[in-house]
């Protein structure tokens, strides 16, 4: 086993080399312009692109025609809810979204607010984090043009229920943006049978490289349109210019092909780690709980909060195995996870968490070694906690008079 | 973000941690911060005379509070009731190489020697 153990999977993934292989000769040999329409080099480049295009299409049920090029997912964000909003502004300006969206959402959809172009609605989540698709019926007024609810959260891995959410949208006519960063090529995902008229994700979330995703663009039954957010060649339909990056893309495609392959043992393999992960440390640990949805969560994820300790320090205790953690002390805002809080964790259990991130190259062994590093670190800082003691003592935490500072 | 060596080295080894009981003679206890801020120190000391002849903490947070509060102690152990007022955040600061996103956990173990400090002279002059 080769230390220090990459577990951090919902951040990054590493590429599988059978992507690398792929793309290699894209970047000497095969160098053409994609749009260069009148020579062999740009031609071969096309080919490369259209070739992927329907790899990545075939793994969403989509067709290749219905793929937008973009430079990841964050980006695909923001043209989907900027694009939106600005060609349906005559129809209306309101947006309806979810309070545990990723950042590339919800501060697309808070500058929106801020510049005066829409009003918006942030859903709260259940206990387990999914949006109630009653609450977004609920939501929709006559001035609603954009419904936009994750797939997957990237925090606790709890799946939405993004087919009932896509029903009541086409039922209301209403566009329905799903960032599926985290889910796709994790699960089936099926963009006809969920009702998914726009759809954001990237390649390297899935074994790819990083700096390409896609935004996914209904053409019939809504033919979507929208407004590109940077102007230029007219590249991708005209609704992203700019040349594309063929190597980036080859490997976007092989990496769609080979999740499609592989997704079924995939899958069953991760969730047998995962549960064995999961029930290796909570057994172990007293007053550890469980962050998200028991069931309704991606294969790969975990996450856990260790009541007494704090998330920063635990991380820093297990060096050799690349985690991530819930605590303010982690994060540039100083704030605790605000998708933890969005659940109803408390602000002390929010810090207190640590997400694992399980992915293709994790191995039994590594499992084995994390239960036991999780289970000796947690061990040794709860005998440093003031917390721990005075719990111990029968103190109940909550009546203690704390100077917040 | 990447730790210096004093942190990890404390982080790794902590000096003093461990408790006094609170009712024992010439012990002064200091309890500051609040757990929904991500970080709670208790730091004892042990007096006798003039001198503080012993120092426990321990510390909910992160490492550079765990770091903070056990060099907190190495120092404290030896000096005078007088000595100790005049440790300072900066001090802290200083040895344990802390980056400013860290300098509030230095604040906190200098608030916590005060507590501990002011603990102490409470109990003694009431007797």
């Amino acid at each position: 086993m080769k230390l220090p153990i990459f577990m951090d999977n919902h951040s990054t993934t590493p590429m599988d080399p059978r992507v690398l292989d792929a793309m290699l000769p894209y970047f000497v040999e095969k160098f053409g312009n994609a749009a260069s329409r009148n020579h062999a080099f740009g031609w071969e480049a096309e080919e490369a692109v259209e070739q992927a295009r329907k790899q990545i299409a075939k793994l969403i049920e989509a067709d290749p025609k219905e793929i937008v090029f973009t430079s990841g997912a964050t980006e695909s964000d923001n043209l989907a809810l900027k694009g939106v909003v600005e060609m349906y502004k005559e129809k209306g300006t309101h947006i309806i979204t979810s309070s545990t969206e990723h950042r590339a959402v919800l501060d697309t959809a808070k500058s929106l607010e801020a510049k005066g172009l829409a009003t918006v609605t942030y859903l709260p989540v259940d206990k387990q984090g999914r949006v109630n698709p009653e609450d977004v019926r609920a939501a929709i007024t006559p001035k609603t043009i954009l419904i936009s609810v994750m797939l997957a959260n990237n925090e606790i891995g709890t799946i939405n229920p993004v087919s009932a959410i896509g029903k009541i949208a086409k039922e209301k006519g209403i566009l329905f943006h799903c960032d599926a960063t985290q889910g796709v090529g994790k699960i089936p995902v099926d963009v006809q049978a969920m009702g998914i008229d726009l759809m954001s994700f990237s390649a390297h979330k899935i074994y790819g490289p990083k700096g390409v995703g896609a935004l996914y663009v209904r053409k019939k039954s809504p033919r979507v349109r929208i407004v590109a957010q940077m102007d230029g060649g007219g590249h991708e339909r005209g609704m992203r210019s700019g040349t594309l990056p063929v190597p980036l893309i080859v490997g976007f495609g092989k990496a769609c092909e080979l999740c499609e392959l592989e997704m079924p043992a995939e899958s069953a393999r991760l969730a047998k780690m995962r549960d064995r992960l999961q029930a290796g440390i909570m057994a172990a640990l007293e007053e550890s709980y469980l962050n998200g949805h028991p069931t309704e969560r991606l294969a790969g994820n975990l996450n856990i909060s260790f009541a007494y300790v704090e998330g920063e320090s635990l991380l820093m205790g297990m060096k050799d195995i690349a985690l991530s953690s819930g605590s303010a002390c982690t994060s540039a805002t100083l704030e605790p996870s605000y998708v933890l809080r969005a659940l109803g964790v408390g602000v002390e259990l929010a810090h207190s968490s640590i997400r694992f991130g399980l992915g293709r190259f994790n191995t039994d062994e590594e499992i084995d070694y994390t239960i036991k590093k999780v289970i000796e670190i947690v061990s040794k800082l709860r005998e440093m906690s003031p917390l721990y003691e005075m719990a111990k003592e029968g103190v109940d935490l909550k009546s203690v008079q704390w100077a917040a500072h | 973000m990447a730790y210096s060596n004093k942190v990890v080295d404390h982080f790794n080894n902590p000096r003093n941690m461990g408790s006094f009981k609170k009712d024992e003679e010439g012990v002064g206890t200091g309890m500051v911060g609040a757990p929904e801020c991500g970080d709670v120190m208790k730091l004892q000391i042990k007096v006798q005379g003039d001198t503080i002849v012993d120092a426990k903490f321990k510390t909910f947070g992160c490492g550079s509070a765990i770091a903070s509060s056990s060099l907190a102690t190495e120092w404290l152990k030896g000096k005078t009731i007088e000595e100790a007022h005049q440790i300072k955040n900066t001090d802290i600061v200083q040895e344990l190489n802390l980056p400013p996103v860290k300098i509030h956990c230095s604040v906190l173990a200098e608030d916590a020697i005060k507590a501990a400090l002011a603990d102490y002279q409470k109990k003694a002059g009431s007797k």
